[in-house]
């Protein structure tokens, strides 16, 4: 949080099928619909979160990512970001509150990755969903599928991963958590965290600007990993694969897609960072075992299917 | 009605028998059969791209990013998101940098 910015906030993803999306969003990983506005837009969240929404669906004739948003400390750190992204050579646009229902203005930028991201200082909080503020019970009755806690981090595939690296740390404050380092110590993944997670942002170098790999939701326990195994089998779900374990941030995970081909994934466990400690290295002659710790073999599909 | 139908891929020579209302890519695996790469399986990666030599088919959503308009009237579908309404032929094109089957 060096430079005021404080976590993730909302990502906005596009779907080839509003309806075919909200079965899969609602209904099996169990993210809770928090309204819709005159766009189309559906305005989910996971039932830990504090915020009104951190997932948004728009449906549209190709699916991927539109942007991924981060909270910032305050209005005047808002400011001071978007004069710093123009310093930096980014393109930053405008948008005023009430775009996104229930969010405060935003300024968006292309990172050099050739992926868009936006800031935002305000958003209405509506508090954990199903439970109070004071004297909380320790989870909602009601959750569907997967039970979700939270959205906690997407993984971009893209160009120009050193410049990028450049504007997260030094512009916005973000640490290097952990890398891959190839043969000639060139930097081929990059996780970057603004808080204690292992990763908050994570890219990984490709020739393709701005492709998407998945966004990821966060579970408690490995009980639940297997539990939204179970899930994707019975509702017959494009499994991708899983479940297994990381090497990079040693988190217990399962990989799947939604219907339009966007690959998400449900996940416990896994390292933190202080901002003090230098980046967990792997190396590229190990990637096999980086990526999947049991298996140690690289995947095709999980490296080359994205949106 | 109930027949399945079959479809050759060309350049496996292998034949996918796909039942009615089934995806040409999901009769593949259930087959155990790996004549065509598989991806998505939702129409968004592209990895499953085909081109259709004869035949009919339904299509489901895909991505314009991959299969666009002037690509469809190609006859370039995904595989994943392609219903066959009679017996066809079918080539898998294999996408650059996904090395799955490609069989020359």
């Amino acid at each position: 949080m060096k430079k005021g910015v404080i976590r993730p906030g909302h990502i906005q993803l596009r779907v080839l099928d509003l309806q075919a999306a909200l079965r899969h969003y609602v209904d099996l990983l169990g993210l809770i619909e928090m309204g819709r506005d005159e766009q189309g837009r559906v305005y989910l969240k996971g039932w830990t979160e504090i915020d009104r929404f951190s997932v948004v669906l728009r449906q549209a004739d190709e699916p991927g990512m539109d942007f991924l948003g981060f909270k910032v400390v305050d209005d005047a750190t808002l400011g001071r970001l978007g004069e710093e992204l123009a310093a930096f050579g980014c393109q930053v646009e405008n948008l005023p509150a009430g775009e996104l229902k229930g969010c405060g203005r935003r300024i968006r930028f292309e990172a050099p990755s050739g992926h868009f991201f936006e800031l935002f200082a305000e958003k209405e909080q509506t508090g954990k969903w199903g439970v109070s503020e004071v004297n909380p019970e320790a989870w909602p009755r009601g959750l569907q599928g997967m039970k979700a806690t939270r959205f906690d981090h997407c993984l971009l595939y893209g160009v120009e991963l050193p410049e990028t690296l450049r504007l997260f740390t030094e512009v916005l404050g973000f640490s290097l958590a952990e890398q891959v380092l190839d043969d000639a110590g060139r930097r081929v993944a990059q996780f970057l965290t603004v808080g204690m997670k292992a990763h908050d942002v994570a890219f990984i170098e490709h020739p393709e600007k701005g492709r998407f790999h998945h966004a990821s939701f966060f579970l408690e326990t490995w009980e639940d990993v297997l539990r939204a195994a179970d899930l994707i089998s019975m509702s017959d779900t494009s499994l991708d694969i899983g479940p297994t374990r990381h090497g990079l941030t040693h988190g217990k995970t399962i990989y799947f897609f939604d219907p339009s081909g966007n690959r998400n994934e449900v996940f416990c466990g896994g390292d933190y960072h202080y901002p003090d400690h230098p980046p967990v290295t792997w190396t590229a002659d190990q990637l096999g075992k980086a990526i999947f710790y049991h298996d140690r073999q690289l995947n095709e599909r999980f490296l080359t299917a994205l949106t | 009605m109930s027949r399945p139908h079959r479809i050759l891929e060309q350049v496996s020579g292998e034949v996918v028998e796909v039942r009615p209302g089934e995806s040409l890519l999901c009769a593949m695996e259930r087959q155990g059969k790996r004549c065509i790469p598989v991806g998505c399986r939702g129409g968004g990666c592209g990895i499953c791209k085909v081109r259709i030599v004869s035949g009919r088919f339904d299509y489901g959503l895909m991505s314009c990013s991959h299969v666009d308009i002037d690509q469809r009237s190609q006859g370039l579908a995904l595989a994943c998101r392609l219903f066959p309404l009679s017996d066809s032929e079918i080539r898998a094109c294999g996408k650059p940098g996904h090395a799955v089957p490609q069989k020359q």
